[in-house]
């Protein structure tokens, strides 16, 4: 196609152009508007420009030296780095044993653990806060963890990638002598790494942004994770924006670098988890 | 992923499987001794796979099954804050049927899923659709589209309750510089539930960009260059190959924001920092009301009755869908 049509075709080729980026920068522009926000002072908050005039850092030294935002996010990290490590190796036993070993029952158990992929946190909160509560687990570290390392998706991701190894690894190993735990620790986990680093950032970006678990809980400050802290700081102070959209800005950032260095992982792991 | 290479020792099993030479006793032992070998293989691996899953399968139990149980049973009973229990029959389910603020809020949550769902379908296809095309940069503007996602929900409620505020608020500031009226987005019961869909929509339309772009890429492109060259539109392409093609994806994409908008998995954050159920309760969502009760007023014999409704509604909702795709084929033809 040539003549009056490659020109018509040239100016709708820029006007693609011109709309994905003008959307697509219009969508982020929330988060910039934040970060411009976090460093503006009280008075500049409401100030529409996306400069600040008068920019100062004292948003962020008040959240840190006049809360304990330090121990929030140390709290945080170590809550969201045990689930996801934890959550992890046992998502890989289970995939690794749902696809690879032949066991009475496992088509059943792995539908019934399938069946679980649809039951979201809001819909039983009520009866896990009771169970929890009996089993001693309110207001300590281990309500927090434990009750959030158990999740199907896990599990079905890594049992699709356990799947697509071919079997006469396993078979060779079995002729060796080996055992099935060392066949999964020396042979099936070096190979899963890939999925594995996808699915790690996947797990701490969630647990993370976790908001509603640690809510409920955890009533004792010492404990906050920092979305339950910033959440609370807000219904407090919640007039002082430039204070809390810097707070926003520190819990925001960890998941923003994650995001940055490690997009292609994320992507994939949303990928595989469209059901084919 | 590579294959990796075939090891000679596979080879070998397959060499002694095949051995049919021998014939006589000593064939009859070494295939009894076979059976006990595969005997005792196959029991080894039973032991092994059930302590492979026992920590998921224990943990999913007590954390995942138990609970959903209990929601079930749990609302024939009063509970108060210590843990105490009676049973009440049906009096929880009772007085849910006449609990004005519960039919409320499950009109919000029928109001929110008939919006959100349609919403994010068109807009995460869409988006797909556009940074499919072969444009500069390309990659950049996808990770734009994405980039909210990564944000937590609360931060999400933070920034938009500040951008909305009345008359100074970002977004009434734009508006009135094109000389358009400022409203109360917040405030307002007729607009609250809007300004809710509209940050969700926008929070999850990179996650579903990401679900159809990989739809999209299993449609083979021979397709659409055999449609050009019959003179296709665009338009036709679309009706006729990409959307009967994206079948399985477009089932994934609605089960999911079906199911998530109904429990409420982003409303739920949205809502408690942005208008906690107001004004006028027209933001307040079935699970945010159950929250209240159960949390609030410590009602939780109560707040489980409701929920048990949910679940049952989730439960139509997942058996509907998988028998429309006979047992989870997403595929129809």
């Amino acid at each position: 196609m040539r003549g009056p049509n490659s020109s018509e075709l040239r100016m709708s080729r820029i006007a693609l152009f011109l709309s994905t980026a003008v959307l697509s920068i219009l969508t982020a522009a929330p988060l910039v508007w934040m970060l411009s926000a976090a460093f503006k002072p009280p008075d500049e908050i409401f100030n529409s420009s996306l400069i600040p005039k008068h920019p100062t850092l004292e948003n962020f030294s008040y959240v840190f030296t006049q809360l304990p935002f330090t121990r929030y996010i140390l709290n945080t990290f170590f809550v969201a780095g045990t689930i996801t490590v934890v959550a992890l190796f046992f998502h890989s036993m289970a995939g690794y044993a749902f696809a690879r070993l032949k066991f009475p029952g496992r088509d059943l158990i792995f539908l019934s653990i399938f069946a679980t992929f649809l039951v979201s946190l809001p819909v039983i909160i009520v009866p896990l806060f009771i169970l929890v509560r009996r089993l001693g687990m309110v207001n300590n570290y281990a309500g927090l963890i434990i009750p959030a390392i158990f999740n199907a998706f896990g599990i079905f991701l890594l049992r699709q990638f356990y799947l697509g190894i071919p079997g006469e690894l396993q078979e060779a190993a079995i002729i060796d002598g080996a055992s099935y735990w060392s066949i999964y620790w020396n042979i099936m986990l070096p190979l899963s790494r890939p999925i594995l680093s996808a699915l790690a950032v996947f797990f701490f970006l969630v647990n993370w942004n976790s908001f509603l678990w640690p809510l409920t809980i955890t009533t004792n400050q010492d404990l906050w994770v920092v979305q339950v802290a910033i959440a609370s700081f807000h219904s407090q102070y919640s007039a002082a924006w430039n204070y809390i959209m810097a707070a926003s800005a520190v819990v925001a950032l960890p998941t923003l670098i994650l995001f940055f260095f490690f997009q292609r992982q994320l992507v994939e792991s949303i990928k595989t988890s469209g059901i084919k | 992923m590579t294959d990796p290479p075939r090891t000679s020792l596979g080879n070998s099993v397959r060499n002694t499987d095949g051995s049919k030479g021998i014939r006589g006793p000593r064939r009859k032992a070494l295939s009894e001794r076979r059976a006990r070998a595969f005997w005792t293989h196959s029991r080894k691996e039973s032991i092994a796979a059930f302590l492979f899953i026992l920590p998921d399968s224990i943990g999913l139990l007590i954390f995942v099954a138990v609970p959903m149980l209990l929601s079930l049973s749990l609302g024939f009973f009063s509970v108060d804050g210590f843990g105490g229990y009676k049973f009440v029959g049906l009096a929880n389910y009772n007085r849910m049927f006449h609990d004005v603020l519960f039919l409320k809020s499950l009109w919000v949550t029928i109001l929110y899923v008939l919006i959100l769902v349609p919403g994010l379908y068109v807009s995460g296809l869409g988006l797909a659709l556009l940074v499919r095309q072969k444009i500069p940069f390309i990659g950049v503007w996808r990770s734009l589209f994405f980039m909210p996602y990564v944000v937590s929900l609360v931060v999400i409620g933070l920034i938009w309750q500040v951008m909305l505020i009345d008359r100074i608020g970002f977004i009434n500031q734009m508006l009135e510089l094109v000389h358009l009226p400022s409203r109360s987005w917040l405030g307002d019961p007729s607009l609250a539930l809007g300004a809710i869909l509209f940050v969700t929509i926008w929070f999850l339309m990179g996650y579903y960009m990401i679900i159809f772009l990989s739809g999209l890429q299993e449609i083979p492109r021979e397709y659409y260059e055999a449609a050009r060259i019959d003179g296709a539109s665009a338009w036709a392409m679309f009706t006729k190959i990409t959307l009967p093609l994206l079948q399985p994806t477009s089932f994934f994409v609605l089960l999911v924001s079906t199911v998530s908008a109904v429990s409420g998995s982003q409303a739920f954050d949205l809502v408690y920092v942005m208008t906690k159920g107001g004004p006028a309760n027209s933001t307040a969502l079935a699970v945010f009301y159950i929250y209240q009760q159960a949390f609030q007023f410590n009602n939780y014999g109560y707040a489980a009755a409701m929920a048990s409704s949910l679940v049952i509604v989730l439960m139509a909702i997942t058996i509907a869908l998988f028998m429309a795709t006979r047992g989870g084929r997403f595929h129809l033809t």
